[in-house]
């Protein structure tokens, strides 16, 4: 049991070691990359299934007596998360060879040490770990966004490697003084101390303003669509899975158990996650290519997400957990199309593309036509039952401008997906060239696999709807995992 | 007390040249909000006197964890400065620096 907490963390970190030291070989990077992935994700599933029982996996590394030892532990929502990330790590792996950015020897190396360390982010239980481990998702990161061959993409580097130089520094500052007023950092001795220690509250407020950056929340966003749009299309993917899902998980995890769900700052989460909302949504309509117009409904989304935060009910936290899975699934299917087309058209700005793919590359038409539904929120897909769900919530413990905003972002976000539509798939056949070869399967299987995976939970909602409601459960009342990492 | 003017005075250096044009001065400010945050996690440790070992002698032992943590902390700081110094050099200069600075060399 102890080895499958573990393996997640410990597994690709080994691999890309072992793969650094290799002789170069695509191949055996991409059967390495792949098959270790493929590991973390069965092992996710298992911790997945012990964890919906109630159990909460714990792991004092090293043997260590607990609160010396480094403490991982899983509970729903960490699990369920961490069978998120290393599903899209999976699926961004495959696409990588279909955009063949993984001919770059470090690529796969990197790409593993980034999904070691949002493994250890979402599982430790230690909130200085938790920075060393956002630390190890960021480093390969700034790497990975200077690989692609694009003009901008020092520009584009310097922004984002500044902009999270910064947070880290906040980050580090609020560890500091939550550690000068507690005397911890475990977070398991911390539970609950913002509710009712002013000084306490303060320094955790820095570190939740830290992941906030990180997480790309208005007004901390302006950095994301600037730092984005700079890097190689599965860079893109794997960046829109794991980076600032770490940030949002660390909101979730921080926010539940240092501020015991503190109804008191509530409506600042959902003053900020509405401005999320609005603002993305509105910044995509202006957007002239497929890139940017994903990007600003990324931060439209992680808005959605924080609305579950901010009603900080089980159903709101349920509702957002679900929303979280399926949005991440649908986000990276629509970089992948937009990826694609890119890769085999050589640009992604709509007047240049000029609409008409839908005869060419009919496949990508049907993977991007289901996720944007799915990002809509038109049934059947995922994003109806994830959106019905929120607005559900909304609707019963929320104030009345929460529920417009859900239901009028919507409506937008269907303006910018038919811009896209029209755009790159509908229409007359394109005066654009067409490439040589055909799509490769790689490069067109990983979307469609996802789109389907967007009809599929909106059809057959029921197991993942039970274990989003027990992980917001378990996220309003984290007593069981407080337990257990103190244990 | 020592350690909270320091940490004002890094914090407000740091600030300033955040806020400047120039990428290198951005950057010296990232570094001196960095020192900033170092001195205020070793503060968080309190004023016990002495160094981190047991039966030294000299009263109460200094709280080691947070010496821990600024160690962790100084060696990721560095890696990133060192990075985005990297960047300030590689590939077209920095459009925001002033026409008059001269340390990114001939590029």
């Amino acid at each position: 049991m102890s080895a499958l907490v573990v393996a997640p963390v410990g597994l690709p970190l080994v691999v890309a070691a072992v793969l650094l030291l290799a002789p170069r070989s695509t191949v055996l990077a991409r059967v390495l990359g792949i098959g270790s992935t493929g590991l973390v994700v069965v092992a996710a599933s298992v911790l997945l299934a012990r964890t919906l029982t109630g159990e909460v996996p714990v792991v004092q590394v090293g043997g260590w007596p607990a609160g010396i030892a480094v403490v991982l532990a899983l509970d729903a929502f960490g699990a369920l998360v961490l069978l998120l990330t290393a599903s899209v790590t999976l699926l961004g792996l495959v696409y990588a060879v279909g955009t063949g950015e993984d001919r770059d020897r470090t690529f796969t190396p990197l790409v593993l040490v980034m999904s070691a360390g949002v493994s250890g982010a979402v599982s430790t239980a230690d909130l200085f770990n938790l920075f060393v481990f956002v630390e190890v998702v960021l480093i390969p990161s700034y790497v990975l966004l200077t690989m692609a061959r694009r003009r901008q993409r020092i520009a584009g580097a310097r922004l984002y490697v500044s902009v999270n130089l910064l947070a880290s520094t906040l980050f580090l500052g609020g560890i500091g003084l939550l550690y000068g007023v507690t005397g911890t950092v475990q977070l398991g001795q911390l539970a609950g101390v913002a509710a009712d220690n002013a000084p306490a509250a303060l320094a955790a407020a820095l570190v939740l303003l830290a992941m906030g950056i990180k997480s790309a929340v208005v007004p901390l966003h302006s950095w994301l669509p600037g730092s984005y749009s700079v890097a190689g299309p599965a860079v893109t993917v794997l960046f829109s899975g794991l980076l600032t899902k770490v940030g949002l998980y660390a909101l979730f995890r921080l926010w539940s158990v240092l501020f015991d769900g503190d109804r008191r700052f509530l409506w600042v989460l959902l003053v900020v996650a509405v401005l999320t909302m609005v603002v993305g949504v509105l910044s995509a309509v202006g957007a002239k290519a497929v890139r940017p117009v994903l990007t600003a409904h990324m931060v439209s989304q992680i808005g959605y997400v924080l609305v579950g935060l901010g009603l900080s009910t089980v159903a709101g936290l349920g509702a957002a957990t679900f929303f979280l899975v399926q949005y991440v699934l649908v986000k990276a299917a629509l970089f992948m199309v937009g990826g694609a087309v890119e890769v085999r058209y050589g640009t992604d700005v709509l007047s240049r593309l000029g609409g008409g793919l839908v005869h060419r590359e009919r496949w990508l038409a049907v993977a991007f036509a289901g996720s944007a539904l799915a990002l809509v929120g038109i049934p059947p897909t995922s994003g109806f039952v994830a959106k019905l769900q929120l607005a559900t919530a909304a609707a019963a413990d929320g104030p009345w401008w929460v529920l417009l905003a859900v239901v009028a972002v919507s409506a937008v976000t269907l303006v910018s997906m038919l811009k896209l539509w029209n755009g790159v798939f509908w229409g007359d056949p394109p005066p654009l060239p067409a490439p040589a070869r055909r799509a490769s399967a790689t490069l067109v299987g990983p979307p469609l696999l996802l789109a389907a995976g967007a009809l599929l939970l909106g059809l057959w909602a029921e197991p993942l709807l039970t274990a989003s409601t027990i992980a917001g459960g378990q996220l309003a009342d984290p007593s069981a995992w407080v337990a257990a990492v103190t244990r | 007390m020592t350690a909270a003017v320091a940490v004002g005075v890094l914090v407000a250096g740091g600030a300033y040249l955040v806020l400047q044009r120039g990428l290198l001065r951005v950057v010296l400010g990232f570094v001196l909000l960095g020192h900033a945050m170092v001195v205020l996690v070793l503060a968080a440790g309190g004023d016990r006197g002495g160094f981190a070992l047991p039966g030294n002698g000299a009263g109460a032992p200094a709280d080691p964890l947070p010496q821990a943590f600024v160690l962790t902390a100084v060696v990721i700081a560095f890696a990133v400065t060192v990075y985005l110094l990297g960047l300030l050099r590689a590939g077209a200069p920095d459009p925001d620096a002033d026409p008059d600075d001269d340390a990114r060399g001939p590029s």
